[in-house]
């Protein structure tokens, strides 16, 4: 077997736990240099992995040597390695950017960001719904802890609703998952699906209330609307560097509902073919509005940063809701494309709450920035993607989904509240920027520029925007290949059901 | 039994979801405690329930679903790991808050005071 797929989830551990020994947790310098190696590699390996699923390769891997329905398997298809290497992305970027001093405002950053990361790729490796259910924890565990470090009453109250909001999200994912297992029969994802075929007629009812459960749970953690107002609050109290990293935590969920859309729910499904599907399109739209109006009010940097994220998960979920193969692969560049340019946004917006004192990252006339000119340039570039301007990555992605959603029907509701959304976010970037770099008074203080790696960090992800639109050819056509790949597990999930070696 | 084990489930979520939506902290730890025992019954009770089964293995006689039983293992430990983080950062709270409202303050007027 190829233990190359264990690495991703097995890496952070050990890293993790190593820098809670003696030796490494007295010495953060120890440390920094651990996570920052350590992301690094796991960027590597991310790419190992990627360019083997992109030669079409399909990493299975049976733990404790287990066949498929009975033992937890890993699956490393197009899609997974994709988010994998997406989710290391933002690890090197947020260690990068933390190491400049924000790591030592709390105890044990280091190790929390890793555990964090480790959820982050098991979930996303994981084939067994049970076991994205751990992975789910694990990664929710390490977020509550991130969400609170360094202190502050904002935290902390931001923090409360987060838990308690995400323990009631467990509970109910809980209890889908109790549904599915007595009517299925089975946690193995490929099995469900199969399973799923063959039900007779009250058992397809109960399963049906425990899908629209699951979907509702990943709907939670994806930020659909009824279930999004814990979102902006939380993501504008947390540190930098590690709303940096929650940046993927939204596409979490949207990776759990389009692996269950597709796989379980697919269109061999029966009755319960696209489960939830009118219900995505519907709410998705109405998440677009709710973001577009968070996004015009937004007061400060990050609150616009979080809104912005509102917005990108309901122009993903529009696509993902309209359910055509090309929707889909253009929903996920769209979800590249917004992860990384939206982390950058959140490290601009810290930068900026940093170097302006008592106005913090609040969109009102301050004291003037420290370094006015490299984080005008960062924030304009950040500002011209996430709007969704050309030639940037933003109007790419936002293209392929509107040129996707062609049925009449669908487009007289989608192309509007998309290019109301952009035409919102254009206003509040305007309005933020010109606040921010133009209506300052004061010299620039010198002595309280940030540090370079900060820059740095950000330039990774911002670098994206023009690499990405640059090579636009290349990922759609990963992605086309991913959603192919997507359809034929659904026509045949043996396919994804791992055997163990044979002794 | 079924009758039985299905009134005390939906018994426990509903006292568990009646609390988590107090407006105290203290209530909402309560609550999500009781909504994770309805929760592990539930899936205890996936696999069907059996009487006068084997514990383990048996000829002849019927076997109970050992997955539900692992699941439920699971669930309990997170669950436990889940609500002891709960306690500590409603406690936390209290003291950088001031009070145990879960909004960080308490509403205007002092009617919903228990």
């Amino acid at each position: 077997m190829n233990h190359l797929i264990t690495l991703p989830i097995i890496l952070p551990l050990l890293l993790a736990t190593l820098q809670l020994l003696p030796v490494f947790e007295k010495s953060i310098e120890r440390q920094r240099v651990i996570s920052l190696v350590g992301s690094l590699t796991l960027v590597i390996v991310s790419v190992a992995l990627l360019m083997s699923a992109s030669a079409g390769n399909v990493t299975l891997y049976a733990l404790g040597n287990w066949d498929a329905p009975f033992g937890i398997q890993l699956v490393g298809d197009r899609l997974s390695s994709l988010m994998v290497l997406l989710t290391s992305l933002l690890l090197l970027s947020a260690n990068l950017y933390a190491s400049a001093g924000d790591d030592n405002q709390g105890r044990y950053f280091y190790p929390l960001m890793m555990f964090q990361a480790m959820g982050i790729n098991g979930a996303f490796l994981t084939g067994d719904i049970f076991n994205l259910f751990v992975f789910f924890e694990i990664l929710l565990i390490a977020s509550y802890s991130l969400l609170i470090h360094g202190g502050g009453k904002h935290k902390t109250s931001a923090a409360v609703h987060y838990v308690f909001l995400n323990l009631v999200g467990s509970a109910i994912f809980l209890f889908a998952l109790g549904i599915i297992y007595g009517t299925l029969g089975t946690l193995n994802m490929a099995d469900m699906a199969l399973r799923v075929r063959e039900l007779n007629e009250s058992e397809i009812q109960l399963t049906k209330i425990g899908g629209m459960m699951l979907l509702s749970v990943f709907a939670l953690k994806a930020a659909l609307l009824p279930l999004q107002f814990w979102l902006p609050r939380t993501y504008a109290s947390a540190p930098g560097p590690v709303v940096a990293l929650f940046a993927i935590m939204t596409k979490v969920g949207i990776y759990s509902i389009i692996r269950v859309q597709n796989l379980i729910f697919g269109d061999s499904a029966g009755a319960l073919t696209d489960l939830g599907q009118d219900w995505i399109w519907v709410l998705a739209l109405g998440t677009l509005v709710m973001a577009t109006l968070g996004v015009i009010s937004a007061p400060s940097v990050k609150r616009l940063a979080a809104h912005l994220v509102i917005l990108s998960v309901g122009t993903l979920l529009v696509a993902v809701g309209f359910g055509s193969a090309n929707s889909l692969s253009a929903a996920l560049y769209y979800a590249v494309h917004s992860t990384l340019a939206g982390a950058a946004f959140f490290l601009i917006g810290d930068i900026i709450a940093e170097q302006r004192e008592r106005s913090f990252d609040r969109i009102v006339a301050g004291r003037s920035l420290a370094q006015p000119m490299s984080i005008g340039i960062l924030f304009f570039i950040a500002a011209l993607t996430l709007i969704g301007m050309p030639p940037l990555s933003g109007f790419i992605g936002k293209f392929l989904i509107m040129k996707s959603i062609d049925s009449s029907s669908a487009l007289v509701w989608a192309w509007p509240l998309l290019l109301i959304g952009s035409l919102a976010a254009l206003v509040a970037f305007s309005r933020a920027g010109s606040t921010l770099f133009w209506r300052s008074n004061g010299k620039p203080d010198s002595s309280k520029a940030s540090a370079t790696r900060k820059f740095i960090a950000v330039g990774i992800l911002l670098s994206a925007a023009p690499l990405m639109s640059l090579f636009a050819g290349p990922i759609t056509q990963y992605t086309d290949a991913t959603v192919e790949q997507l359809q034929a597990f659904e026509h045949d999930p043996t396919q994804i059901m791992a055997k163990g070696v044979q002794q | 039994m079924e009758l039985l084990i299905s009134l005390i489930i939906g018994l426990l979520t509903a006292v568990g979801v009646f609390l988590v939506l107090r407006g105290r902290t203290f209530p909402v730890v309560l609550g999500l405690t009781v909504l994770s025992y309805a929760v592990n019954l539930f899936i205890f009770s996936a696999g069907r329930l059996v009487i006068d089964g084997a514990a383990v293995l048996k000829s002849g006689l019927a076997t109970p679903d050992p997955v539900p039983q692992a699941l439920v293992l699971t669930a309990i430990v997170i669950g436990f790991a889940m609500t002891a983080f709960a306690v500590i950062l409603a406690i936390r709270a209290r003291a950088d808050l001031g009070n145990d409202h879960v909004d960080g303050r308490l509403p205007e007027q002092s009617g919903e005071q228990k």
